[in-house]
C-alpha cells in the first residue's frame, strides 16, 4: 500500500525534526498543553471589576467607532433599539434570531417596531443580536452562531445592534474561553465565534480609513447593567 | 504565478522610475510605522507578549506532527474534512475536485496569501471557474490584473486616481459621468458590486491566520467583514492553510492575537476575528453546508530543523516590510514573487530555491529594523546572511561579486595592510572631496552615486578613530 499524503507529510516533519511520532514524552507534553489551558500574560488594562470594567468596555468600544447605550434592565432594550433607529433615520424594523433573552423582552411595547425573525437575507437595514460576552480590554463583542443569533445578522444588515449583559463582560479574551468551555464542553466550539471590535472598515485606498466596507456600516452596543 | 525574482535588479530600477508607485509608497514610510509604535507603546506588556508568542510557536514547531494529528481529529469530529497537500499542485487539484463536485461556477475569496502561493486564481480561470476577490485591496488588483504588493495591504502601490480609472473601466453598469472623487464613494461602489457576488458564489475560499489544535478551529482576522460573508453564504467553505499555522489552545492564540493587529495596522484588535469549526449544524439557519481544510506543506516541512525554522513562526503581519528601507524604495512587486520585504527575502528562497531568488536576501541594508519590530522575534537579518552564505557556497553570485569579495578577503585577512590601505583611501577621498564635501560620481561606485551623492570622508577611518579614543581613555584613566 502506498503512503497517503498525510503520512508522507508527517514523516517529513518527523525526519526534519529528528523526532519519533511514538515518543511518549512528546505525546505527554502535547496532551498536557492541550488540557492545561495556560493563560500566559494577561494585560493589566482589563483587570478591573464592577463599574470600572463596564466603563472600560464602553470606552474601548467607542474608541473603535462603535456607539454605546447603557441601560439598567433588559426591559428597556426594545425602547433603546427603537431610539437608535429613530436617531439614524432608519425604518422601525429589525431582524433577529430566536435568542430566549431577546424573546423575553417587551417588544410589543414598541407598536411601531417590526421584529422579523430568522437569519438575515441581505436587504435589512438593522439586525439585533445578543452577545455571548464582551471583552473590556479591547471593547470587543463575542457572538456565537446558532438559531439564537444567526451569523448573517452580524454581517449583512447596514446597522448591527448588539445587546450585551454587563455581567457577561470580562477583562480579557482568555476569561471568555473558560466560559465557552463551560457552555459547549472541553475542546468543542460553536460553529462560529465572532469577535467583533467596532464596525466594518477598510484602509485599502491610500491608507485612508473608511467605515462600512462589507460588513455593517455602524455598530451599536447596548449594555444592560442590571442590579 | 510567474517568478520574476531573478530580475530583481531590473524590477527595482523600474520601480524607482515609477511615479505613481513612488507616490503611493510615500504613505507606507510614515503611516504604518507611527500606528504600530503608538499601539505597542500603549500596552506595557507588549514586549513580554512578543516573547510569549515566540515561545508558543517554537513549542508548536517542535511538536508539529502531533498537533497536526490532533487538529485533524477535531476538524473531523466537527464534521469537517482535512485534505493534506504536499505541493501547490496537490492543493489546486483538491480544491478543484470540491468545486467540480458542487458544480461551482463562481468562487468568492477572502484575502489569502497562500492562494497566491499556489496560483489558485489562474488555475480557476483555466478551468472555467470565476474567482472573485472580495477584500477591497485584492478586488482592486484583480481588476488591474496584478498580484498583491504587500501581504496585508495588497493594493498599497495603487493611488486613488488609479482606482477610479479601474472602477470606471470595470463597472460599466453605472453612469459614466458619476462622481468618484471621494475614496468613500469608491468603497461604496465596491461594496454594492461585491454584495451580490457573495450570494452568487457556490464556494467561498479563505486562508487562515491560525488553526487551533485543541478545537479543530480555523481563524481569520479581517477589518472589512468580507471573509465572513465569503465563508458564511456559499454551499461550501474551503480553508487553505499551511501546516505551520497551528497553535495549541484558544489561550495561546489569544496571546498571539495581541501582537498581530498591533504590529500590522496599529489596532489593538482587528475588527473581525472569526473562529470557525466545521460546517453548518442541525439548528443553524445559516453557514456553509460543507467545511474543508486544505493543509499545505509546499516545502515547509524541510525548513524544520534547518537554519530557516524560525521563519515558520511568521504570522504575516507585514511589520518587517512596513519598516524596511528597501521595501520603501522599490515596493513589493520588485521582489518578483508572492512574499515581499524581509520576510519574503527569507521565505522565498526556501520555497522556490535560492538559485531563483538569490537577489532577495541581498536586498537588505542589514539595518535590523525588521527584526526589531517582528512580533515573533524572527532573526530576519541572520537568516538573510545564511542565504548569502548558501549562495556563495553554491557559486551562484556574479563573477564581479565573487571577485570583489575575494579582493576584500585578501585585505581583511591582513589587518595591518587593510588598515594602511583604507587609511590611504580615506585620506585621498577626503582630500579630493574637500571643496564640495560630496561626490556626484566615483569609479566602481556608479550604482551608488546614480541615486545620491557620496559624502566625502572626513579623513580618518573608523578603526583609526576607535584607536585614538581608546588611547585617550587609557590616558584619562592613568
Amino acid at each position: 500500500m502506498t503512503a497517503t499524503s498525510r503520512e508522507r507529510i508527517l514523516a517529513k516533519i518527523r525526519t526534519s525534526l529528528g523526532r519519533n511520532g511514538e515518543d511518549e514524552t512528546r505525546r505527554d507534553t502535547v496532551a498536557e498543553r492541550l488540557s492545561a489551558h495556560h493563560k500566559g500574560i494577561i494585560p493589566k488594562r482589563g483587570q478591573l471589576s464592577g463599574k470600572d470594567l463596564i466603563d472600560l468596555f464602553c470606552k474601548m468600544a467607542e474608541g473603535v467607532q462603535a456607539s454605546v447605550a447603557r441601560i439598567s434592565s433588559p426591559d428597556e432594550v426594545p425602547a433603546a433599539v427603537s431610539d437608535y433607529l429613530r436617531s439614524k433615520n432608519l425604518s422601525q424594523q429589525v431582524r433577529m434570531g430566536a435568542d430566549a433573552r431577546l424573546a423575553a423582552m417587551p417588544w410589543k411595547d414598541q407598536p411601531n417596531l417590526e421584529v422579523m425573525q430568522g437569519r438575515a437575507e441581505g436587504s435589512e437595514e438593522a439586525g439585533v443580536s445578543h452577545a455571548f460576552a464582551g471583552i473590556a480590554e479591547t471593547g470587543t463583542l463575542v457572538l456565537t452562531s446558532g438559531n439564537d443569533n444567526p451569523t448573517t445578522i452580524n454581517f449583512l444588515p447596514e446597522h448591527h445592534i448588539a445587546v450585551v449583559n454587563a455581567a457577561d463582560l470580562s477583562g480579557d479574551m482568555e476569561a471568555v474561553w473558560a466560559k465557552v468551555r463551560g457552555k459547549y464542553g472541553e475542546g468543542t466550539m460553536p460553529r462560529t465565534v465572532n469577535l467583533v471590535t467596532g464596525p466594518s472598515r477598510s484602509a485599502d485606498i491610500e491608507q485612508t480609513l473608511l467605515l462600512g466596507a462589507h460588513g455593517p456600516r455602524a455598530l451599536h452596543v447596548i449594555v444592560v447593567e442590571e442590579g | 504565478m510567474e517568478i520574476k525574482s531573478p530580475t530583481f535588479k531590473n524590477n527595482s530600477a523600474e520601480a524607482l522610475k515609477d511615479v505613481n508607485l513612488q507616490k503611493a509608497l510615500g504613505k507606507v514610510r510614515t503611516g504604518f510605522i507611527e500606528k504600530r509604535a503608538q499601539a505597542a507603546d500603549a500596552l506595557p506588556e507588549f514586549e513580554d507578549l512578543r516573547d510569549r508568542a515566540r515561545d508558543i510557536k517554537d513549542h508548536v514547531l517542535d511538536h508539529l506532527d502531533l498537533y497536526l494529528e490532533r487538529y485533524t481529529e477535531k476538524v473531523e469530529a466537527a464534521g469537517g474534512h482535512v485534505h493534506w497537500a504536499e505541493t501547490a499542485e496537490d492543493a489546486r487539484n483538491q480544491i478543484m475536485e470540491i468545486c467540480r463536485r458542487l458544480n461551482a461556477r463562481t468562487v468568492t475569496k477572502g484575502k489569502s496569501m497562500i492562494t497566491e502561493e499556489i496560483g489558485l486564481n489562474e488555475f480557476f480561470e483555466q478551468n472555467g471557474v470565476t474567482p472573485v476577490e472580495t477584500d477591497l485591496g485584492e478586488y482592486i488588483i484583480q481588476l488591474r490584473g496584478e498580484h498583491p504588493s504587500h501581504i496585508i495591504a495588497p493594493a498599497v502601490h495603487v493611488t486613488k486616481d488609479q482606482v477610479e480609472e479601474d472602477f470606471r473601466r470595470a463597472h460599466t453598469q453605472f453612469d459614466p459621468k458619476r462622481n468618484l472623487d471621494e475614496p468613500t464613494t469608491l468603497l461604496g461602489e465596491a461594496r454594492a458590486v461585491l454584495r451580490q457576488k457573495y450570494f452568487d458564489a457556490d464556494v467561498g475560499i479563505t486562508g487562515a491566520n491560525f488553526l487551533i489544535a485543541e478545537t479543530g478551529t480555523s481563524i481569520i482576522v479581517t477589518n472589512e467583514g468580507n471573509g465572513d460573508l465569503t465563508q458564511t453564504l456559499p454551499k461550501a467553505h474551503i480553508v487553505v492553510a499551511s501546516i505551520e499555522k497551528i497553535v495549541p489552545t484558544l489561550e495561546d492564540v489569544s496571546q498571539i492575537l495581541r501582537v498581530l493587529a498591533r504590529s500590522a495596522t496599529g489596532q489593538d484588535m482587528s475588527v473581525y476575528t472569526t473562529f470557525s469549526t466545521g460546517p453548518k449544524r442541525d439548528d443553524d439557519p445559516d453557514g456553509p453546508g460543507e467545511y474543508h481544510v486544505i493543509l499545505l506543506d509546499n516545502g515547509r516541512s524541510s525548513m524544520l530543523g534547518s537554519d530557516y525554522q524560525d521563519m515558520l513562526r511568521c504570522i504575516r503581519c507585514g511589520a518587517c516590510m512596513n519598516h524596511c528601507p528597501v521595501y520603501h524604495a522599490v515596493g513589493g512587486h520588485a521582489y518578483g514573487w508572492v512574499y515581499p520585504g524581509p520576510m519574503g527575502a527569507v521565505l522565498t528562497p526556501s520555497l522556490i530555491g535560492v538559485d531563483q531568488s538569490g537577489h532577495l536576501p541581498n536586498a537588505s541594508t542589514f539595518c535590523g529594523r525588521c527584526e526589531a519590530v517582528c512580533p515573533m522575534r524572527i532573526p530576519l537579518p541572520k537568516m538573510m546572511r545564511h542565504w548569502r552564505e548558501r549562495e556563495f557556497e553554491r557559486n551562484l553570485n556574479s563573477a564581479t561579486a565573487r571577485y570583489g569579495l575575494g579582493v576584500w578577503a585578501y585585505f581583511a585577512k591582513r589587518p595591518s595592510l587593510y588598515q594602511f590601505m583604507t587609511g590611504l583611501g580615506m585620506r585621498t577621498l577626503g582630500l579630493l572631496g574637500r571643496t564640495k564635501g560630496r561626490f556626484k560620481g566615483l569609479p566602481l561606485a556608479g550604482g551608488w552615486t546614480k541615486y545620491r551623492d557620496l559624502p566625502a570622508p572626513e579623513g580618518k577611518t573608523f578603526q583609526q578613530q576607535w584607536a585614538e579614543r581608546q588611547k585617550a581613555k587609557r590616558k584619562e584613566a592613568a
